[in-house]
């Protein structure tokens, strides 16, 4: 239907995750009609994103120009408690919990046999080596409560058991403000394997 | 649009847009479904872990004019959870979703294929059951099913049956039917013996025209205990020759496949 750069700008936005045929259509005729200085430094911010933007050396998290991202780089974190994920936006989510004090490490995704991505295709090998050099006491498995998350996380808890660190995974439970009768079987199932004993006082606040 | 209700396993499943996810699913009545699972990734979806696979569930489905339906609930039938919570089972698990989902056509019903899905990881999640030969066993059933068993009661080249049985029904039957020669072709020494198995044939070969891997006496046993139905016995206890009909089936159904079963090959039970 278009031709040229309209028609190359549509096919490369419709390769976007989430975007369809429709959206790069409407996004490229957006930009069509924005003034030149405003699409300039849109065009300016993914290309500086993309020079400047590495992964951090010590726990693969996003960070800028080469050097340690913000956590690793943060003297003030617990380097003896370390909390494993699968993507950094999950860091982000922890992060905004603003309950964990300990450093990270990203195993930029999951074991999935169906995708053929394998424990080589992880960061598992640096996490092994970390746990080897670093003064590790506890590995936080905080991958996603879904198959693949959960096949990782047995996969590394078997690893694990093998070094003196401890290994805990987070909880699984039904979501605050949720209705119990609502909860699928799974997660009320874990939620009562995961129950906690409330004859002890506990103090809610403590951070780890 | 209309709806629909049937039951099924999750076979697998695609994200989609920002909380969505297509949902694979073999039902028992309308065979392989792709559906859409509305806000399923949110922590607060209705779903919850109903539509993870593995899940055995019981649906109502919209089925509409796009190529993906829609689902409108899902309520659990099983969860397998001693499948999904052992990392020696998983891998296991997930090798028969990954052959319902090769052998299965959308549209078109295949319950024998769902209830033998069903019944493999029922199987599976029995801890008094051993896990080992589930996979393999559902491997050439489902060869059966397609009419692509391996032939394992004569020679799958030149036809020779063995005359001596390792005790089998349809072997006791044909060793019957030859008694009155036995003796004489036990003098003659010209025994047949089937020692090999040939993927390309599909099945066991005789000495005379063996090729392709050797099949240990067991193996040959256990693979038509599997077939003619004695599951239950097969899957107690520990059985000699499992090893030799792991591979052998998983290449059996690769070959039938013309693929590589990805869940079988990968590292991840190891
Ligand atoms: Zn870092
Ligand atoms: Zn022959």
């Amino acid at each position: 239907m278009y031709t040229g750069p309209l028609r190359s700008l549509i096919d490369e936005l419709g390769r976007m995750p989430g975007i369809g045929p429709k959206s790069a259509q409407r996004i490229a005729f957006y930009l069509l009609k924005a003034p030149l200085e405003d699409v300039t430094r849109l065009s300016n911010a993914i290309v500086v994103m993309k020079e400047r933007t590495t992964l951090c050396s010590i726990c693969f998290n996003i960070s800028e120009g080469g050097g340690l991202c913000d956590v690793c780089d943060d003297a003030q974190r617990d380097g003896s408690i370390l909390c494993i994920v699968e993507d950094p936006r999950d860091i982000v989510a922890v992060e905004r919990t603003h309950r964990f004090k300990g450093r990270y490490h990203v195993l930029h995704g999951a074991l999935n046999p169906l995708e053929g991505v394998g424990p080589d295709q992880l960061k598992i090998a640096e996490l092994m080596e970390r746990v080897g050099n670093e003064p590790i006491a506890e590995v936080i498995l905080c991958t996603n409560p879904n198959l693949e998350g959960e096949a990782t996380a047995m996969y590394l808890a078997k690893l694990l058991s093998r070094t003196d660190v401890s290994v805990t995974r987070i909880a699984s439970g039904l979501p605050v403000g949720g209705d119990l009768e609502y909860a699928d079987e799974l997660t009320l199932g874990r939620a009562l394997d995961g129950r906690t004993d409330l004859t002890t006082v506990r103090d809610g606040s403590t951070t780890i | 649009m209309s709806l629909f209700s049937d039951r099924g396993v999750v076979l697998r499943t695609y994200k989609l847009g920002e909380a969505d996810r297509i949902v694979v699913i073999l039902t028992e009545g309308h065979g392989k479904i792709r559906a859409v699972a509305k806000g399923v990734r949110r922590t607060t979806s209705k779903f919850g872990a109903r539509l993870e696979p593995l899940s055995h569930v019981s649906l109502l489905v919209w089925s509409g004019r796009s190529d993906l339906d829609i689902i409108n609930q899902a309520e659990i039938v099983d969860t397998f959870r001693t499948i999904r919570e052992d990392l020696d089972r998983v891998p296991k698990g997930i090798s028969l979703l990954e052959v319902a989902d090769q052998i299965s056509q959308e549209g078109l019903a295949d319950p024998r294929l769902y209830q033998m899905l069903v019944g493999a990881l029922r199987a599976l999640s029995d801890t008094a059951w051993n896990p080992e030969l589930v996979a393999p066993a559902f491997f050439l059933k489902v060869l059966g099913l397609e009419g692509s068993a391996p032939v394992l009661d004569a020679c799958a080249s030149c036809g020779a049956r063995p005359s001596s049985s390792i005790g089998r029904d349809s072997d006791r039957h044909i060793a019957a039917e030859r008694t009155p020669e036995r003796a004489t072709e036990d003098e003659a020494g010209d025994l047949v013996e089937l020692v090999a198995f040939d993927l390309v044939v599909g099945g066991m070969l005789c000495q005379g025209c063996r090729r392709g891997r050797a099949v240990s006496a067991e193996a040959l046993d256990l693979m038509r205990r599997i077939l003619n139905g004695s599951l239950s016995g097969v899957l107690r206890g520990v059985q000699p020759g499992s090893e030799e009909v792991t591979q052998i089936a998983t290449e059996a159904m690769e070959t039938h496949l013309d693929r590589r079963l990805r869940s079988v090959r990968s590292a991840v039970g190891a």
